[in-house]
Order: structure tokens, then sequence, then C-alpha cells
């Protein structure tokens, strides 16, 4: 109750102002979110409505021009891209934060850290435009004909790189000192701690920048555009070029109209179930196993 | 043109003459600045149809109102044939079509603006120069899959198309009537630069882009040489002379006979002062 005490003591309802402007800008975060999956959805609505939703994941291929709209291979592009990159970036990431908070000498660590930030800073264009003059001519050299799934995973990884070595990193700090004190009192060897006090202790930390890595993974765009190949396939190899349901949206979206547009309105709505997906797979996950 | 319109510009008709006749006394040359000082062009123009065109119309529809201030230009897409259709019962004042004009459309005055050419670019590399309209049918089709089918070593020809909705595919798909089904690629790219760099970075790579693109590119060094069509070399002088097959012309069309702001608009997007702007969209100007 000093709440409302101090409201009547002061002249400004200054804690009332405060609840208000921080409930509105909760209120304007919130709508942002909302309002893009409300337009998300009037855009579609035409071509869902005469189309029906089911044909986007039974029809023979993806020709909007002709009428057929099937975005299944798109959706398995983007699925194998991102578990790819994950799967390879996630180990690298928190291992060379291990090594830098435990094994390297600080010069070493300093220098690491700048060099991932920077890492982080480069804008994914340049990322593409370099996978497209060295990585996919290389990649074609070995195995024909160059832009593939392979060229986007290794895009990917070392775009989502930075996000989880600098999470890993930032978690890794935040273990108690203590902890590690206490291990080494015991007798435990380096590894063993690693193992068995720190990982455990940061997993929060890990697993959100695991999130946060995926979440990149999934949208990223030009990189992908400009190194997959963008044909409308399910890859059935590393060296078969597929199509992400991003760089879908982006490639087609500066010339199309009527109900091509509406589905690539429908594109960007799969890409956001599959974010609220991912969401809800973390949320169910985490529950009381690593938040806890 | 409203009748509010036809209002207003009677009211200010007295003060416009005097101004207009003092413009030019003292400015007899320079129709550009004779223009912006006293404007006689008012009101909203609606041009509606081709998707390839409107870019560029809505880009030569910006600088026009920068040198008229009180007309507006609003283009709209919907297809050649919604052009056609919407300058024919009066819904657009100006209708785009990216084709040469049908017989049945000789009711519609049409007036070219650009020609839009398509050129088959492979590796400087590839020794192959020249492949006939079958032979890169097959290549597209995937019937022809190695390039010693066609006259040199065994490689696996990498094929290079368009995303769909982009106007190079439709005149591609369009010249050598195919159906963009029945296409099979191994690389789909957006715009010109990247179908030059995927091409310019694979040796066993066949593509085509943009004419203008290809011809700039291919003068500054980049590694990729521009094929003949039937024994015509692929040059932006041989589209403007229209005699290159992979080609087209951009034209606006009309119902009645010009007069007014669509006159003003028309002379304005075939003179020589939008040539940089049809450059830029890699659309190629008409011989002056």
């Amino acid at each position: 109750m000093t709440l409302s005490i101090s409201n009547t003591l002061s002249r400004w309802p200054t804690d009332r102002l405060l609840l208000w402007l921080l409930r509105s800008t909760a209120v304007v975060a919130g709508a942002i979110v909302l309002l893009i999956v409300g337009f998300l959805v009037v855009e579609a609505l035409p071509v869902l409505r005469h189309v029906g939703i089911a044909r986007f994941f039974a029809d023979p291929s993806w020709h909007p021009a002709e009428g057929l709209y099937n975005l299944t291979p798109m959706l398995w592009g983007t699925l194998f891209a991102m578990v790819g990159s994950v799967l390879i970036a996630t180990p690298l990431g928190i291992l060379s934060a291990v090594f830098c908070h435990y094994y390297a000498p600080p010069v070493v660590t300093r220098l690491y850290r700048k060099l991932i930030e920077l890492l982080a800073g480069i804008p994914s264009v340049v990322y593409g435009f370099w996978g497209l003059v060295v990585l996919v001519p290389l990649i074609g050299s070995i195995h024909p004909p160059g832009p593939s799934l392979l060229a986007g995973i290794i895009i990917l990884t070392i775009m989502i790189l930075p996000t989880i070595a600098l999470m890993a990193d930032a978690s890794l700090a935040n273990v108690p000192p203590q902890y590690v004190r206490g291990a080494a009192a015991l007798g435990l060897s380096r590894w063993a701690t690693i193992r068995r006090v720190v990982l455990p202790a940061a997993k929060s930390g890990l697993f959100t920048g695991v999130i946060l890595e995926t979440g990149r993974a999934i949208g990223e765009t030009m990189a992908i555009l400009m190194v997959c190949g963008n044909v409308v396939q399910t890859p059935h190899s590393l060296f078969d070029p597929m199509r992400t349901l991003t760089a879908n949206i982006a490639l087609e979206m500066a010339y199309a109209f009527g109900d091509h547009r509406a589905a690539l309105f429908v594109s960007g709505l799969v890409l956001m179930g599959m974010i609220v997906a991912l969401v809800g797979a973390a949320d169910w996950i985490s529950r009381g196993r690593i938040y806890g | 043109m409203t009748t509010h319109h036809n209002l207003f510009a009677l009211k200010s008709f007295v003060a416009m003459v005097a101004l207009l006749m003092t413009v030019l006394l003292v400015v007899p040359a320079s129709a550009g600045a004779q223009a912006a000082a006293a404007d006689p062009l008012t009101g909203k123009l609606v041009i509606t149809g081709a998707s390839t065109l409107a870019p560029l119309i809505a880009e030569i529809g910006k600088r026009f109102e920068s040198f008229h201030p009180a007309v507006r230009i609003d283009v709209q897409t919907g297809g050649s044939s919604r052009g056609v259709s919407d300058a024919r019962q009066g819904l657009a004042d100006i209708g785009m079509v990216s084709r040469s004009m049908k017989d049945d459309e000789r009711d519609l005055a049409a007036f070219p603006v650009a020609r839009d050419g398509v050129c088959i670019i492979l590796h400087e590399e590839n020794p192959v120069r020249a492949l006939t309209d079958e032979q890169i049918v097959a290549i597209y089709t995937g019937k022809i899959t190695n390039w010693n089918a066609v006259g040199w070593t065994d490689a696996p020809i990498t094929v290079v198309t368009k995303a769909e909705g982009r106007s190079t595919l439709e005149v591609f798909l369009r010249y050598f009537t195919l159906k963009n089904v029945d296409v099979k690629a191994h690389v789909v790219i957006g715009d010109n630069e990247q179908g030059v760099k995927t091409v310019a970075g694979n040796r066993n790579a066949i593509g085509y882009v943009s004419i203008g693109t290809a011809e700039y590119d291919a003068a500054h060094g980049v590694p990729i040489q521009l094929l003949p069509i039937k024994g015509i070399a692929a040059s932006t002088e041989n589209v403007r002379k229209g005699i290159f097959p992979l080609s087209r012309s951009l034209h606006l069309v009309t119902r009645t006979a010009l007069s007014g702001l669509a006159k003003a608009f028309i002379e304005y997007a075939q003179s020589k002062a939008v040539h940089d702007l049809i450059n830029q969209q890699y659309f190629v100007p008409l011989a002056d």
C-alpha cells in the first residue's frame, strides 16, 4: 500500500504516469507482431480463399504464373539449411567459447572476442557475395553445378556462429567463480569441471543462444538467395540446389502481382508458423528443465 | 481531367497567359524551364498494364511530376492485356503493352518507348560460339545435359534461368515457345547482375540476361560471351534496329487521338531526356 500513499503525497502522479507509459510501450511492442500477422493474413487471404490451403502442400510444383503453388520443397529447403548450419555452428561456438575461457591465454581470448564481434558485424550481403564468387565456384569444381544446399549451410554456419559464440561466451562468464573454485578444491580435472559444473550452470544462456541462432538461420535471406541456386526442389543430396521460403519471397516479390503476390504472403505466413513452432518447442523443452 | 480541374484552369488562365508571355519574352528557348515556370499541365494520369513497363513508366512519371508539380501519374500493373482493355474502355488514360500490337488492336494508337532485349550468355572460356534455337530448347528442357552434345568437352551443363515473374523470363519463354514448367534449371536467379556473376563463376554454365547488362559487363572485363541468335549478333544496336530475334518492343497505347496531358507525357516518355532511365531499367532506348 506504499504505492497509493506515495501517490497521494506527491503533487504529480508519477507512478501512475509511469505505469501507463510502460503499459503503452508494452502494447506497442505486442501490437507490432499482431499487426504484422494480421497484415500477412489479409494479404494472403484472396489466394487462400479461392485456392485453398491444401494446395500449398499438395500441388505438383511451384509455378505461380501457371496456378501451381506447392511450398513444401521450400519448407524442406529452409529446414535442411537451418538444421545443418545449427548442427555445425552450435558445437563450434560453444567449444570455442570454452577454449577461450578455460584454456587460452588472455591475449588470444581478447583477440578472439574482437574477431567474433567483427564477424557478427559483417552484413549478410557481403557473405552472400563472397559465397557467390568464391565458395560456389569451389563447390562447383568438386561437384557441379555449385550453388547448393552445402553452400547454403556453410554460409549460414559462418553467419550464425558469432551469435552462438558470443552468447556462450557471455553465459560462461556468468558462471559463479566459486563453482569453479569449489570444483578445483574437490580435485576435479579441468575438463570434468567444464562438463559437470560449468556447462550445466550455463545451460540456460547456451539454450537461448541456440534459439537465437536458429531464428537467424531461418530468417536469413540475401546470402542464401545468392548461393543456394534457388531451384524449387526438395534437395536429395548436399550438392543439390534448393530454395528457401525467405529467398522465394525476396526473389519473386518485385515482379509478382495478383495471386502470385498473395501466394508469396502465404510463404511469409508459413515462415511465421515455423518461428512460432520453434518458440513453442523451445518453451516446451525448457519448461522447468532449463530456466528452472 | 475532371471538371474541377477545368474550372481551376479557367480561373487562372489569364494570369497564366500573362506569366507565359513574360517567360517567353525573357527565355526564348528551353521547354523544361518554360514548363517549370508556368505550367499549363494539371491533373491526374492513370496508366495501367504490363508489369515489365511499370517500373520504367513509374520512374519517368516521377521525373515528369518533378517538372509539372500539378500533375499526378498513377501507375498500376496487371499485364499487357489489362493495359489494352483499360485503355479501350477508358478506365486508364494510357495502357502499357510489353509486346508487339496485335491485328485486332488497331483501334488503339500505339507509341513505342523502348525495346527489351535478352541474350544467351556463356563463360568466356567456353569454346562454343553459337547454338541453334533447337539446341537451346533442348538444353533448357533437360534433353541435352552435357557440353559434348554441342561440340565441347565432356562437362555437365549448368542451366541458369530466371525467377518467375521476370520480364526476361517472359521474353525467353515466348521466343522459344517454352513453358516455365518444362524448364529444367540448376540455378534460378533474380536480377541480371546475379545471372552474369553466376555464369562468370562457372565455365559450364549457360544463362540469359538483359542485353544491356551483358554488353556492359562483357565490355568491362567480366569473362562472359554473348551468343548470337539465328546468326544475328547480340547487341543493343541490333535490338534498337529491331532485327535481334530475342527482343520485343514496349508500347504505350491510347484509345483516342493524343491531346493535353497524355500527349505531353507520351512525348516526354519518347524523348531523349529519359534515355538514362531506360538504360537504368536494362531496356534499350529507340533510335532518335
